[in-house]
């Protein structure tokens, strides 16, 4: 990885752009057609605090000019829109209902879900992609899954969300075709609960 | 044996081969230069370059040189370029009201401020096969100087009756136009879109289209309100500078159709605006559009839609000759699979048929 | 490899677009997601939009069998197969097992499908309902109301005339219980491989500027009724050649009196099967 623009702290993005962005894609796409499954991250550039390197190499790898992003409050640091603004080139939104990807560093203080852009009847992929960080995709409770890409059932234990996020998820469920995507990103790995899955109990 | 399908890959190499050597013909000819037909064939050039969307006189030569003077495939070759280009940035509007005049004429005022300007057109001339050309061009005959030079300003005849309050104004057009090669058309189009759709549009197709609308398939009743072509300058405003620069000429063809308006409950009587635009001088092409954006505006002035050249999906959507090019011609392709499905039930359905007769 | 154009052809940009597009169809199953598909050197009609499904998800690593009618060999799949490996330099089988992606028109391959494969359908008319409704304004609002009467209508009016539903291929199916989506014109017979298949399979139709998706393991029905359950075709023959019974034979004429012989139309199955009986 070169040393880009020292001067200005701004890290580098990735350091081979047309592949790392297709191996992360890949992982995306096992993640959403997967419900539940945890992905190995194929690739770890360096991110600015508080990002981890998932959720960096996920927003490098989907969000740009056409793409308008929200960050929650945490994530609103100058390293962070600066890194952005240069990589991605994506308009950055206030209003969440606006977004075609949000950006959660810490689920505890986030909106309910139900604030993002959920599509329409007619339109129901307009809706916001979240791309939300946790700690581990194991220290949670236990979530029992159903639904499309699930051959029987899975599992998933995301940590660090907040107590109200499990009734969120059902809610958004019911909606469906219309509601949110979400991408978990571990420091690590990454899964996703795209509207499709039903959450047990 | 079975061998229909076998030999697939060698069977297209020998297809190239062959194609080319239909497209460089006699050997004992001279082989056509891009200059040549950028230069001679200019009108071959400015419809490649209208309908690939692409203004470059060389790429779209070469197209049509690749293309053995195919305009459709042209257009394709052209757009499918068009593709792996990167985007800079947006241009401002071009002011075709500054355009450096090379033809101007309207059909509606004797005369007008500027003048009419004839300038280069067929539209005199007598259609006979001119064999002197056939014999390596004979004489030319000079162009003559203009007696006067073209008045610097050369008001659009729309801005005209726009000063007078007879047609309705052009309206603010939205602050970003949308753009249908990056986003997919949602129904229904705004008119951004629309005459974005129109301009790269099939020549022949929006020509059918805009005479049935003559022909009482529409409810226009239009005038040539101005044709103008000429040469403006493009402006783009850098990121980084912050003010406009200009990065360029270009040769385009506009035209503005004036069309009657009964008025309605909220809009008293005036005349509407059709607006058609080319690269280039495509003037046929220009006002077929002009015509047809008119006809797809019935559902915006509150006209009745009842003919094809009002219908927007069934315009918009079938516009294109680089898709329906493709896919009229998929029909080569081989559908065995299906033709099979078909022919079991029609055996069987057959089959059904002698038994119940019985 | 021909180094003239990005790879896989494609802008980065583009392909972004087109991921997008991917994730959400992914996440409503079966529901047409509108993306700005570009013009790519290949007619439209001829798989413009599984071309750019593959282009938008192919990489290094992946291994490439393209089919048309089953076969490897048939014109437009070379031309597909050739056009990726110029771009990208991946490698290309013909052997359904060893594929990660498989992009095809009209077939299913005969071979199950297994976990991790990614199957690429191409698509000339996206809309189930557009033989009812040409309108898209008017399709759109039935897809956002799940009304599909009109549909079951057109099936039932078959069975009031032939007595059973005459739709053979591009037969209409229900997919997670939810969206009436176009299978391609694959024949019926394939459209059970659809149901809780393993593998991943993307539609991409590049003229209509769709694409859309079925994930592993996600209910996909043929539309049917009570007492006219969907059934697929079968055939009196065996295949000439690897003498199946189990695979969709193509009838090739071999004559003029009417001799006709059956073979399977995909040939990697018919192969596989003729070198295991030489053994």
């Amino acid at each position: 990885m070169n040393a880009f623009a020292p001067e200005t702290g701004l890290l580098p993005g990735f350091s081979d752009p047309v592949a790392q962005s297709q191996k992360t894609f890949r992982a995306v796409l096992e993640a959403t057609s997967r419900p539940g499954t945890i992905v190995s991250a194929p690739a770890l550039p360096l991110a600015p605090a508080p990002l981890n390197p998932v959720a960096a190499a996920l927003v490098l790898a989907l969000v740009d000019y056409e793409t308008p992003l929200w960050l929650d409050p945490a994530c609103r640091q100058p390293a962070v829109v600066e890194y952005l603004r240069f990589h991605c080139g994506c308009p950055l939104v206030d209003d969440p209902a606006q977004a075609a990807f949000a950006l959660v560093v810490d689920a505890q203080t986030m909106p309910p879900l139900s604030a993002f852009h959920l599509g329409s009847d007619e339109y129901p992929d307009r809706s916001t992609t979240l791309i939300i960080q946790v700690p581990n995709l194991d220290g949670g409770d236990n979530w029992r899954l159903k639904g499309p890409g699930i051959r029987d059932q899975a599992i998933l234990s995301a940590g660090h969300l907040p107590a109200a996020f499990k009734s969120w998820v059902q809610d958004n469920h019911l909606l469906f075709p219309r509601g949110v995507d979400l991408l978990f990103a571990a420091p690590a790995q990454l899964a996703g609960l795209p509207r499709s899955t039903l959450l047990e109990g | 044996m079975y061998v229909a399908v076998k030999g697939g890959e060698k069977a297209i190499d020998n297809a190239h081969a062959l194609m080319a050597d239909g497209r460089r013909g006699d050997e004992n000819v001279a082989e056509l230069s891009l200059e040549q037909i950028s230069g001679q064939l200019s009108l071959a050039v400015e419809r490649v370059m209208t309908e690939g969307s692409v203004y470059d006189r060389d790429l779209a030569a070469l197209a049509l040189k690749q293309a053995q003077g195919d305009a459709v495939e042209a257009i394709f070759l052209l757009r499918a370029y068009r593709t792996t280009l990167p985007r800079f940035g947006s241009s401002l509007p071009v002011e075709t009201g500054a355009m450096a005049i090379r033809r101007r004429i309207s059909a509606a005022f004797k005369d007008l401020p500027g003048g009419q300007i004839l300038g280069p057109t067929y539209d005199y001339t007598h259609r006979l096969l001119d064999f002197a050309l056939a014999a390596q061009g004979g004489d030319r005959p000079p162009v003559a100087e203009n007696a006067e030079p073209v008045e610097d300003s050369m008001p659009r005849v729309t801005d005209v009756l726009g000063h007078q309050g007879l047609i309705e104004t052009s309206g603010e057009g939205a602050e970003m136009p949308g753009d249908l090669t990056r986003q997919p058309l949602n129904y229904p189009a705004g008119r951004d879109l629309r005459l974005q759709n129109l301009a790269r549009a099939d020549e022949g197709f929006v020509l059918a289209l805009a005479y049935s609308s003559q022909r009482g398939y529409g409810n226009t009743h239009p005038f040539a309100g101005e044709i103008r072509m000429g040469e403006v300058a493009v402006e783009l405003v850098p990121e980084e500078l912050g003010f406009a620069i200009e990065i360029g000429e270009i040769t385009l063809t506009e035209c503005q159709m004036v069309n009657q308006f009964k008025g309605s409950k909220t809009v008293p009587p005036q005349f509407t605006r059709g607006y058609g635009i080319s690269f280039g001088q495509c003037e046929r092409k220009a006002m077929a559009m002009a015509l047809v954006d008119r006809t797809l505006r019935a559902e915006d002035l509150g006209e009745l839609v009842t003919n094809p050249a009002q219908d927007q999906e069934f315009v918009l959507s079938h516009s294109d000759n680089v898709e329906a090019s493709g896919f009229v011609q998929h029909l080569k392709l081989p559908h065995y699979v299906d033709f099979q499905s078909e022919l079991e039930m029609i055996r069987r359905l057959r089959r059904e048929n002698a038994e119940a007769a019985q | 490899m021909n180094t003239g154009y990005n790879f896989a052809y494609l802008d980065e940009q583009t392909k972004r677009m087109l991921r997008r597009a991917i994730l959400k169809a992914v996440a409503i199953p079966g529901y047409q997601v509108p993306f700005g598909s570009r013009e790519m050197p290949l007619p439209y009609g001829w798989g413009t939009g599984g071309i750019q499904v593959t282009a938008a998800v192919i990489g290094a690593d992946d291994t490439l069998k393209v089919i048309d009618q089953g076969a490897d060999d048939t014109t437009n799949a070379v031309s597909i197969r050739r056009f990726f490996a110029r771009t990208t330099g991946v490698a290309t089988t013909e052997k359904t097992v060893d594929a990660t992606i498989i992009q095809t028109r009209h077939r299913i391959p005969e071979t199950p499908l297994s976990d991790g494969q990614i199957m690429v359908y191409q698509v000339p008319i996206p809309e189930p309902l557009r033989w009812l409704e040409p309108r898209e304004t008017e399709t759109r609002k039935m897809h956002a109301l799940a009304d599909y009467g009109a549909m079951h209508v057109k099936l039932y009016e078959d069975i009031a005339r032939y007595g059973h539903i005459a739709t053979t291929y591009d037969y209409p199916v229900l997919v997670n219980d939810r969206y009436l989506m176009r299978p391609s014109p694959i024949p019926k017979f394939d459209n059970p491989k659809m149901d809780h298949s393993p593998a991943l399979q993307l539609f991409g139709a590049g003229r209509e500027k769709r694409i859309y998706a079925v994930p592993p393991y996600t209910s996909v029905k043929s539309l049917d009724f009570e007492d006219h359950p969907f059934e697929v075709q079968r055939w009196d023959q065996a295949c000439a050649l690897c003498g199946s019974t189990e695979s969709f034979l193509d009838e090739v004429v071999t004559d003029d009196q009417g001799g006709r012989m059956y073979v399977c139309s995909d040939s990697d199955y018919c192969g596989e099967r003729q070198k295991d009986q030489m053994q």
